[in-house]
């Protein structure tokens, strides 16, 4: 253990580097909540103050008045929790085989995900929507739930198989010798041991769905079907010009569900499953 | 996991309820899709009630009003079009029309407007959607550059205030700029010009010079060239900040937006900005503050200025061309155009809106932009093809390091020309 051991002013550096960063992390979400709670006047000071001098709701008022933004937050959920849903009922099994059977499988599926991440939206955004309206998917919620899958999929895989290579195939061996079968020791041994990393990876999932807007943007036509991302865009004029209040009321409001879902989840993600699984 | 599958499987039922069949009910009632750009309250309101009193008048001819957005039409529009699931009547700008236009995406609209509408708007206006032979937009708004100042300062220096009748010479510009930074104090400036869009701003107010940049030859082949007309508004500029010190060299890379706290402030006597920007300052102005609209300078062409006025066209694939021309004529008329330049702050271009009382007044300074808007002419580049790389390679860095300091009148010529020559002319070949 004493390796680990660090001086007083290196754990304090540590901590710093660890504030600063926090702050980094933190400060736009903070001004951005800052802004949503000022007055006009107010965004356009010289000296901006973090806490407004004279805070109000208006630019919510405004937002919720402009824009169906409860709507466009229910089509947002339904289509994020689905296709982490579904990204994670599909990745699990197969990142499962691939990580325990190497082979040309894990080979091909690694390669999978490389080049898949190397594609950039605008390259197969025109293909897809091709594909998706002789399956008379565009401007469906569900289409877009496929896209988001699709997308998401590679990415999802990678991380499962991460999180399947580090669950100690000996406690799969350890449970066959004790007499369960292949499903018993899958369901009772193994799926337990991978709730954090398939948490995680439904998370990664659930923020990429509920953040994305390019192909929201392209793929639902309607007002009734678009999603939280499109409809923020309302709020931005012409040569970057945006209506800065209702917009920073309107984004705040939309980092929320993101915040509570990982707020829920992240004992799931970081509860330490393995701790005493095997003995050291 | 049990929990989970049966979440799952209730999210798939709910979205086989989301799929699509959106064609609407086989009724025998047309239906239109209209995307609309507006965004500010007032303007998305006025396009709705319009609209809603078309819908209520014409039963048998029904328009879906769905929002764009400004920041990512052109992508938007490229990819429905693609898939031929284009809206029927689109709101764009018409410098961003050419690539849809030359594409035989948009209809031509020549055959299908009505005479009313087609003699109301003047023919600079319809200059700015044509491309090549045909009319691909009705253009109905535009915005001006105007000068917004601070009355006060502006008063209190004692120099001469223009008017759209007596504007300021752009030579006089300068040097008002000087009087007003002396008189204003250290660490302040007559003029912020926000330049994160350096080149429109120097195309279309270079006119007023008689700046073109680009020129069609017989052949029809366009070549840039940089004549001592095109440098007046470029080297104004350049002197203001560079040598005169009367405008920050901090907000050349800002939006309009951006020097608004600086104005408001008291930092910055005057902003050149487009007329809507009335809107964001009318809103966020502290109290007490007084803020006036002046006409831009003037050249050897008078008030005149390049505009890309907003456009709706019609979509080529659309089955129902002659009934959204009818939308189009409805939405249109003098009265509604009036109510379209308002909600968004700009001017209409149609001569029987432009002459309503409602936009000459002096109220937040309408009577200017109105006695300006005859000088208004198509922006110099838009159907230009090969513009948008000429404008995003070339001249936006040239520009950029010319209004800095960091580069020379010669060196940004010569990158404007010989650089945007080579570009230009790989849009011309063949």
């Amino acid at each position: 253990m004493s390796a680990l051991r660090t001086s007083g002013p290196a754990r304090a550096g540590q901590y710093l580097a660890l504030l600063a960063y926090l702050a980094f992390l933190a400060l736009p979400f903070l001004w951005l909540v800052s802004t949503a709670f000022k007055p006009a006047p107010e965004l356009a000071s010289l000296h901006p103050t973090w806490i407004p001098k004279d805070p109000t709701l208006d630019n919510f008022r405004q937002a919720f008045d402009e824009q169906p933004l409860l709507r466009a937050a229910a089509n947002s959920l339904l289509a994020a929790v689905s296709a982490a849903l579904i990204a994670v009922l599909v990745a699990t099994p197969l990142a499962y085989v691939t990580a325990r059977h190497r082979g040309r499988l894990a080979g091909a599926a690694t390669g999978w995900v490389v080049i898949s991440q190397a594609f950039p939206f605008v390259l197969v955004i025109v293909p897809l929507f091709l594909v998706l309206k002789n399956l008379h998917l565009i401007n469906s919620v569900a289409g877009l739930v496929l896209v988001y899958v699709v997308w998401s999929l590679p990415f999802a895989l990678w991380m499962l198989m991460g999180y399947v290579r580090a669950v100690p195939a000996e406690l799969e061996e350890a449970a066959a010798v004790d007499g369960a079968g292949r499903i018993r020791t899958l369901v009772s041994v193994t799926a337990p041991l991978l709730v954090p990393g398939v948490v995680a990876t439904a998370l990664f999932a659930f923020v990429t769905a509920w953040n994305e807007f390019f192909f929201a943007l392209v793929l639902l036509k309607t007002p009734e079907k678009q999603t939280l991302p499109v409809v923020l865009t309302h709020f931005l004029g012409a040569e970057g010009v945006a209506d800065l209040g209702p917009l920073a009321a309107a984004a705040f409001l939309a980092t929320l569900p993101s915040l509570v879902v990982f707020g829920l989840l992240q004992r799931r993600i970081t509860g330490g499953m393995l701790a005493g699984a095997v003995k050291s | 996991m049990r929990r989970v599958l049966a979440l799952t499987a209730a999210l798939l039922l709910l979205l086989t309820g989301c799929t699509a069949a959106d064609d609407g009910p086989d009724d025998g009632v047309v239906r239109l899709r209209f995307q609309s750009l507006a965004w500010q309250k007032e303007s998305v309101d006025a396009n709705r009630q319009l609209v809603e009193e078309w819908n209520a008048a014409h039963p048998d001819v029904q328009v879906d009003y769905v929002q764009g957005s400004w920041d990512s039409v052109h992508d938007q529009l490229l990819t429905s079009f693609e898939g031929g699931e284009a809206p029927d009547i689109i709101h764009d700008a018409s410098d961003d029309l050419a690539d849809f236009a030359y594409g035989g995406l948009l209809a031509d609209l020549r055959p299908l407007l009505s005479e009313r509408l087609r003699a109301d708007i003047p023919a600079r206006s319809w200059e700015a959607t044509t491309f090549g032979e045909g009319v691909y937009g009705v253009p109905f708004l535009q915005e001006p550059r105007v000068l917004i100042a601070n009355r006060r300062i502006l008063e209190a220096s004692g120099v001469r205030v223009p008017t759209p009748e007596k504007p300021w010479s752009w030579t006089e510009f300068r040097q008002v700029a000087q009087d007003l930074t002396r008189t204003m104090g250290p660490g302040r400036y007559a003029v912020a010009w926000p330049l994160k869009e350096p080149v429109s701003v120097s195309l279309n107010l270079g006119v007023s010079d008689g700046g073109r940049l680009f020129h069609r030859g017989p052949d029809g082949r366009v070549t840039v060239d940089f004549t001592g007309a095109d440098g007046t508004v470029p080297g104004t500029v350049h002197a203001q900040v560079v040598t005169d010190r009367t405008a920050p060299r901090t907000t050349l890379g800002s939006g309009g937006s951006d020097t608004l706290p600086g104005f408001f402030a008291g930092k910055y006597a005057m902003v050149p900005l487009g007329f809507a920007y009335r809107q964001q300052i009318a809103q966020q102005a502290p109290e007490g503050f007084e803020w006036t609209v002046l006409p831009a300078p003037a050249g050897s062409e008078g008030l005149a200025q390049g505009v890309s006025p907003q456009t709706l066209s019609i979509a080529e694939d659309s089955p129902h061309k002659k009934e959204a021309a009818r939308f189009l004529d409805f939405f249109l008329r003098p009265a509604n155009m009036v109510r379209l330049a308002r909600g968004d702050w700009m001017l209409p271009t149609g001569t029987a809106a432009l002459a309503d009382p409602s936009v000459h007044t002096a109220r937040d300074g309408w009577a200017t932009g109105a006695a300006v808007a005859r000088r208004l002419r198509p922006a110099p580049a838009q159907s230009v093809r090969g513009y948008p790389e000429w404008k995003d390679k070339v001249a936006t860095p040239a520009f950029q390091e010319y209004y800095s300091g960091a580069i020379d009148g010669a060196e940004l010529r010569r990158r404007l020309v010989e650089d945007g020559n080579r570009v230009l002319a790989r849009y011309q070949r063949g």
